[in-house]
């Protein structure tokens, strides 16, 4: 790393069905909530990065990095657009990072959009299913849905992870969606409405998947050294990591792991100098219930196979060890795929100021970040403290 | 939006997906499906050459797909598994010809010619590989 990078400003929208806004209300409200919360005005700005999984088959819309840039009245400030299917603005943050480090850039506006609800019937299934390999997996009938029953099966067969383990996430996700506003769902769910609502893959139900959602999220990066002019408390970036695996989860010889996650894990404790036990609390890409199991055990938190008997153990909840998604998760905060990442980096800055009410992790000084883009085939971890060092 | 494509698209999978062709590495004695100029093991080193898979195989993990994407909602519940061909290498593909509850993992399964998907009112009509137990 060559510069210290700083998180100085967050703004997020509401997550869920917003049928009166569209891609450039979602872009501006964010945008616009994390420079006022920056104290920053438009003419700071030298960079926009956001990202964006599917714009074009969502709502017939490409070229969204001069569409940041228009909608936020910011030209000709530069902008790019980045793409990894459900991980496009962890992308974003990573690549953001690096333009601040480098030394390029002084102050980036990071973040990510998704507009998923304009369209009818199945075709929103289609849209993400461009995440896997259309040719080879897609085109048999495999959904998204799919893939991770594919995962939690062969979890459930070689490791004994229960079902009821399973819906745990969901239920202890919803639980903590509470106490957030930004999340689609205000609903408290138990083990036995998971396990009784309809199945869409077995063995995962309807409260097994996250929800389909529009939102945006961003997030304003400067060099730590400049932090201190914006904010008494800035967040630093730790470790920024990319790793990427098979675009077919057929192909990897286990299924049970993601393996993405643990090369990411790997090379950001690396990068940050901290260890599992250093980290206070972790949003992770629970698209899927299993894949928040599956995530607990790939970054450390537990021995692999050991998922399901954590989360039933009760240590990942707010007050637990390791809480797990305080912010309800993509479960139960909603998933609106281009805009997950930037919002799990919103809630560990909001977390590590102490800022999230009714969900603060007490006393939390380091966070994780995991966000996987398809089975796993781009995974991007962060590590967010309130320590520089 | 639709997910039709031009012919060609296809045209040039036939092979495979006709006749379950995919790749042999000769260095690394490694299988993998769909065909590959390059060895994923031995990248340059590799000696990749295409092979026709036997078509036996072993159910590695399923599921019954009960939402089912566009080209395919006839069809639903149908199972997907990722079968482990005898060779070594995995593919995806549907079982049919038994009961969804009746999928295990471990259990002998062999390829078959099917119908894949109509795609749309005035499309193609797509064939394939499906797989079924082994009787």
């Amino acid at each position: 790393m060559n510069r210290d990078v700083a998180i100085v400003g967050v703004g997020m929208t509401k997550f869920g069905e917003h049928w009166k806004k569209g891609l450039k209300e979602l872009i501006t409200e964010a945008g616009v909530k994390a420079v006022e919360d920056a104290g920053i005005s438009g003419k700071d700005i030298q960079l926009i990065v956001g990202g964006s999984m599917s714009s074009g088959m969502f709502v017939g819309q490409e070229h969204t990095g001069a569409l940041f840039t228009d909608y936020l009245g910011l030209s000709p400030v530069p902008a790019i657009r980045t793409e990894a299917a459900c991980a496009s603005s962890s992308v974003a943050l990573t690549t953001g990072t690096m333009a601040v480090q480098s030394g390029r850039y002084d102050c980036v506006v990071v973040g990510g959009v998704e507009k998923m609800t304009d369209v009818y019937g199945n075709l929103a299934t289609t849209a993400l299913a461009g995440a896997m390999d259309r040719d080879n997996e897609a085109h048999f009938g495999l959904t998204f849905p799919g893939v991770y029953a594919l995962m939690a099966q062969r979890h459930m067969h070689q490791y004994g992870t229960t079902r009821e383990q399973i819906a745990m996430v969901a239920v202890k996700n919803h639980e903590n969606a509470m106490h957030n506003p930004n999340a689609q769902f205000h609903r408290k769910i138990c083990v036995e409405s998971v396990l009784k609502s309809a199945l869409v893959s077995d063995p995962l139900r309807l409260l097994d998947c996250s929800p389909i959602a529009d939102g945006a999220a961003a997030l304003i990066l400067v060099p730590a050294e400049h932090a201190k002019k914006y904010t008494d408390t800035p967040i630093y970036i730790r470790a920024s990591s990319q790793a990427s695996d098979t675009l077919s989860l057929y192909m990897r010889p286990d299924i049970t792991t993601v393996g993405a996650t643990i090369s990411a894990v790997q090379n950001a404790y690396k990068q940050s100098g901290l260890k599992p036990e250093d980290i206070h609390f972790a949003e992770v890409h629970d698209c899927f219930t299993i894949n928040e199991i599956i995530a607990s055990e790939d970054l450390g938190f537990c021995k692999k196979g050991e998922g399901g008997r954590l989360v039933q153990s009760g240590e990942t909840a707010i007050g637990g060890k390791i809480p797990i998604n305080p912010s309800g998760g993509l479960k139960a905060k909603g998933h609106p795929v281009g805009a997950t990442g930037a919002a799990q980096a919103v809630e560990i800055v909001e977390q590590l100021r102490g800022e999230a009410g009714g969900r603060q992790v007490k006393g939390a000084e380091n966070g994780l970040a995991h966000n996987v883009g398809g089975s796993g085939s781009t995974v991007v971890v962060h590590m967010l403290s309130r320590n520089r060092k | 939006m639709t997910t039709e494509k031009a012919v060609a698209h296809h045209w040039r999978k036939f092979k495979e997906r006709y006749g379950l062709v995919g790749s042999k590495c000769d260095s690394c004695n490694s299988y993998f499906f769909p065909t590959s100029t390059i060895c994923p093991k031995c990248r340059r080193k590799g000696n990749v050459k295409e092979h026709s898979f036997s078509g036996k195989g072993k159910v590695f993990s399923h599921t019954t797909i009960r939402v089912a994407p566009e080209g395919f909602e006839a069809y639903a519940p149908y199972v997907i598994a990722i079968i482990e061909l005898d060779e070594g290498a995995k593919v995806v593909s549907q079982v049919v010809d038994c009961k969804p509850e009746d999928v295990k993992i471990g259990m002998p399964v062999e390829v078959c010619f099917r119908k894949i998907r109509e795609e749309g009112k005035s499309g193609l009509v797509l064939y394939g590989f499906k797989f079924k137990p082994v009787l």
